[in-house]
Order: structure tokens, then sequence, then C-alpha cells
């Protein structure tokens, strides 16, 4: 920020200026608190699960609450198959409409792109969850003719477009911010605005995109209402070739479905805390991750 | 053999086609909502209760109580994350704190929504004993919506230019002064837009209310902020998972008057956003 250096030193300290600065002051820095609350309260709940089950029990292959068991193995493998697959899907789809709507769309295009975009950003995940339970399953039900159409991959696609918006936005800031000098030099030296575009602008924004696909995952493996409404929410570990077209269970759908049911204190409670201690923990990995890429200063050179 | 000119062509139209592989659905999901939903609207069905194991009547205190849920967001979050943004923008140098707050803050944005729901049973509804109420309810959602306001009001505070501070500075103001009176106002149209966003997203939310908030069935208002109350995003799940023999027209009706409060808020705050830019002096 250009402030001026003499901005930054109080020019009256007065008691009505100490006050509203520390006000200030102090709501700003609740945000930490709430981080800390956050993770205190969820592993406070959730800590009791590391000693009450074994291990092995606890990392085995088999989620039957009912019987004691927690295996915990296939719920966090239907998470990573579904956001997986989602992010495969999304990845190709955001960044080639990020790339049009920055590189190569008229105005007019891109003024009807990104309200669009916005739409579907704004659109609550039941609602999405909803259509596809009512349109999109019996669609793939019929696609694929499989007794049901609520398959991990049902789920992956949903996901997919939710990713989008983050996304294409932060894929079309990475690539907002390489130098039109870049490009200038691109066609200067006879390449195309295609080639340019691929072998210039892409590579020079690829940080950024990283971190767009970074944010896509995190928001991806965190969702809920609408991958509990189309998965089918079988707790089975998906290891074959075909579990992507067959049900799937993942962490998030596993906590929102069984936590109305169970009485505070048990096991089966505590168990369901520690699905959302490691939850807490990757998408803390993922987002921190990603805040280093934006934290990083651009180091490249030439003229904006 | 095609020429390189022919592949640049070849590679625009396939962006183009693309592009409308992403945004085809959003018009279909949206239509179909519409087209489905709009036989359910009329006055029963937004202000009546519910009835006959809720395949009657109306889904007035769901949407009664996302409205309460949202107000309640809002008390909270608006001024903590206002308080936020400012400190960011306008007070903080570049510290270890400093960077450990922002590092919060893109934590707090990254929790999934069902981890809030947890965090809010276990210190709002158990913990401080307020049970499964709006009051929970609402306190999960403003903290879940803090990271939305406070990153959109910083960059609107940002966008102010530092001239602005330097008058004010000359004229003999505060800093305080300086903020209140000169940049808080040039940035108050992007601080609202940040503000609508933050709570549409709010309004749409059910995992954070799923423990903490949110009646199966409860078919009056409720009558303090110590219980709990229909929402409509919950409200939406419960019928079209829960409910057996639901009928559609029901389902997505609920679905439609949901996309039509969370649609046009947006379009409130994108309104905002583009007269103010065009009315801008700077």
């Amino acid at each position: 920020m250009g402030k001026p250096e003499f901005l930054s030193r109080p020019s009256h300290p007065r008691w009505g200026e100490f006050v509203i600065e520390s006000t200030i002051r102090v709501l700003a820095f609740s945000s930490i608190g709430f981080v800390i609350l956050i993770f205190f309260f969820l592993v406070r709940e959730g800590i009791p699960i590391f000693w009450e089950i074994s291990p092995e029990n606890l990392f085995g292959t088999r989620w039957y609450p009912t019987f004691g068991l927690f295996g915990t193995l296939p719920l966090i493998l239907g998470s990573l198959l579904v956001t997986v697959t989602a992010i495969l899907i999304a990845l190709p789809l955001g960044v080639a409409t990020a790339v049009f709507v920055r590189e190569v769309a008229p105005n007019w295009a891109r003024e009807i792109l990104k309200p669009m975009i916005e739409i579907l950003a704004g659109i609550p995940s039941v609602v999405l969850g909803f259509f596809g339970m009512t349109v999109v399953a019996p669609l793939v039900r019929e696609v694929l003719g499989a007794p049901t159409g609520l398959t991990a991959f049902t789920g992956a696609l949903i996901l997919a477009y939710m990713a989008l918006p983050t996304i294409i936005s932060v894929a079309e800031d990475a690539l907002d911010a390489v130098p039109k000098s870049y490009r200038d030099a691109g066609l200067a030296m006879g390449a195309t605005q295609w080639q340019t575009i691929w072998r210039v602008v892409v590579p020079a924004a690829r940080s950024g995109i990283v971190t767009a696909v970074m944010l896509g995952l995190g928001r991806a493996i965190g969702e809920t209402m609408a991958v509990m409404m189309v998965t089918g929410n079988a707790a089975r570990m998906p290891l074959t070739l075909d579990s992507l077209f067959r049900p799937v269970r993942t962490m998030t759908a596993t906590i929102a479905a069984e936590m109305g049911e169970v009485a505070q204190g048990s096991v089966h409670y505590h168990a369901l805390f520690g699905i959302g201690i490691i939850l807490f923990v990757i998408t803390f990995i993922i987002n921190a991750m990603a805040a280093v890429t934006i934290f990083k200063k651009p180091r490249r050179g030439g003229l904006r | 053999m095609i020429n390189r000119y022919q592949v640049q062509r070849l590679g625009f139209i396939l962006l183009g086609v693309i592009s409308l592989i992403v945004v085809l659905p959003i018009l279909f999901v949206v239509g179909n909502i519409v087209v489905q939903g709009i036989g359910a609207i009329n006055w029963e069905f937004l202000t009546a209760m519910p009835h006959g194991g809720m395949k009657e009547g109306g889904i007035f205190p769901a949407i009664v109580g996302t409205l309460l849920l949202v107000l309640g967001t809002a008390v909270v979050a608006i001024p903590v994350g206002i308080g936020g943004a400012i400190y960011l923008a306008e007070y903080a140098r570049d510290t270890f704190w400093t960077r450990t707050l922002r590092l919060a803050i893109i934590n707090l944005a990254g929790v999934p929504s069902v981890v809030y729901g947890l965090f809010g049973l276990g210190l709002f509804v158990l913990f401080l004993q307020f049970g499964t109420s709006v009051l929970a309810g609402s306190l999960t959602l403003a903290i879940m919506t803090l990271p939305v306001i406070i990153s959109t009001a910083e960059e609107a505070l940002r966008a102010v230019p530092g001239e602005f501070r330097l008058v004010s500075a000359s004229l003999g103001g505060t800093r305080w002064q300086g903020i209140r009176h000169i940049v808080l106002p040039q940035a108050l149209p992007g601080i609202i837009t940040g503000i609508i966003l933050g709570l549409l997203r709010a309004a749409g939310e059910t995992a954070p209310i799923l423990f903490t908030a949110a009646a199966f069935y409860l078919p009056r208002i409720p009558r303090s902020l110590l219980e709990p109350t229909m929402a409509l995003p919950y409200h939406l799940y419960v019928i079209s998972t829960q409910v057996p023999g639901m009928p559609p027209r029901v389902q997505y009706g609920t679905a439609l008057v949901l996309l039509t409060i969370v649609l046009s808020m947006n379009a409130v705050a994108a309104i905002i956003r583009s007269y103010f830019r065009r009315r801008r002096e700077w």
C-alpha cells in the first residue's frame, strides 16, 4: 500500500483515537481466536476416540457404528475419490473458461459469462444436491444402465461445477497478473495469439493456476449437502475400478447424516468429531499451501 | 495440413464451446427449478404453516427462520468483519502477527461447512448451553461469513486512493477521522457488496445449522433466540431426502423460494457494484 510514512504514526495521540484503534485491533484479531476455538472444540469433543478404540479399528476398512466398527478408511478414500474426480473434471473446464474470458472472448460474451459464473457461485449447495437427485442421478443411471444413479461420479460431477467459480476466478486473476509485455513479446516473435496464450501466458500464470486448483480442492473436499444427497452414502472401500460408478460415502456426508442420531459423549459421537478433526487438518494444510503462493510476491520483471 | 492460423481459429472455437459447457448447465439448473417450482408458488405457500406431514400448507416458518438466521448473522458478522477489514487495510503493517491473521482468515474461509456445524455444536449448543437455537445457529453462521466480509471489505478500502487519506491528514484530521469521514464513505458500496455476498452464503448453507439451529418440523415462529427454527435450506433437504412420498411440486417450490432469495441478493450486490463503479469520482 502506497501510504505516506507519516500517516503510519498517530498524529494526535488522543483517547478516542486510542479506544477506537484498540477496538478495531481486537475485532480483527478475533479471527485468529476463532480458528483456535474451532480447533480446540473439535479436539475437545473428538480426541477421546483415539484411545477409546484401537488404531486398527479407527483406520480399518469397515464403518459400522452399530457394531462398534469405526474404520474411517472407506470414508477418507470416498472423499478422495469424489474430490479428485471432481477436480479432474473442473480443472480443464475452469482453465479453458478463464483463458476464454480473459484472453479471447469478445466483450459481449464476457458480459454474459461472468454473471453466469457468479450465479453458479451463489446457488446453495442443497439446491444443487436436489437438482442432482432429481435430474442428474436418473440421467446417470440410464446412461450407465446401473441399478442406481446415486454414485461417486454423480457427486464428482456436481462438485466439479461447485468448484468451477473458485477455479475460474482465481485462474482469471492469475492470467490478469501476467504483464502485457509478455504477450507483446510473444506476438512480436511471430507467434499467433493461440501460441502465445499456451506457451507464454499460461505458463507464466502457472503458480496462480496451482493456487486455483488448491482452493477448488479445499472447497470440494469440504462440500457436504450436495455430496450427501447424490453419492448414495454406502460406506464401502472404493478399491475396484468400477467404484466411481457405485455409491460411495464421504467424510462430510458421514458427519452430517449421523450426528443427529448419536448420544452426546458416546464413542460414535467422538468418532464423528474425530472425522471433523481429520477434515479440519486436511483443509488447513491445503489452504495454508494455497496461502503460501498467494503471499509470495510475483518476482517477474518487465513493464506492466 | 492446416496452418497455425487455422489451428488458432479451431482453438478459439474449442474454448468457446467449453465455456458453453460450463454455462449451459447453470441455465438449465435455474430454468428447471423455475419452471417446475413456479406452479407451487401462491400466497398460501408463502404465508401458511406446513401441515399434513409437511405435504400440504406452506413454508412460512422456514422462510421466517432463514430471515432470522441471516439477521442474527448480520448483527455479529458485520461489525466484526468491518473492524477486521479496517485493521488490515488501514492500520496493519507487515508483521508476523498480521501475516498470522491473514493465514487465519484464509483458513476460516476454507473450513468445511459441516466442521462449522460441529464447532457450533461443541461451543454454542453444548458448552455455552444455548441449545439448538437461533442464537447458536446465527453465531456459527456469523463466524463462517466473516472471511467473506473481511476480504471483500478490505479490497474496497484498499481501492480508495492514498491521496484521500493524505488530504484528510493535511487538514489536521486524525487517522480515525480520515477513515471515518473520508475512506469509509468512499468504500461503502464495496463493503455493502461484500456484506451481501457473505449473508447470501449464510442464507443458503445447511450443514452449519444442521446440529445448531434447525428443526425438522416446527410449525410456528420461534418465540425467542433460544428456540430452534425451521430454515429453507434444511427444509429442502428434509423434504427431498427424509420424507417419503413428498409431492415434487412442494420440493421444487421450496427450492425456487430459496433460489429466489439468494439470487436476488446476488443481483442487488451486482447492481450496487456496477452503479457506484460508474458514479465513482476517482
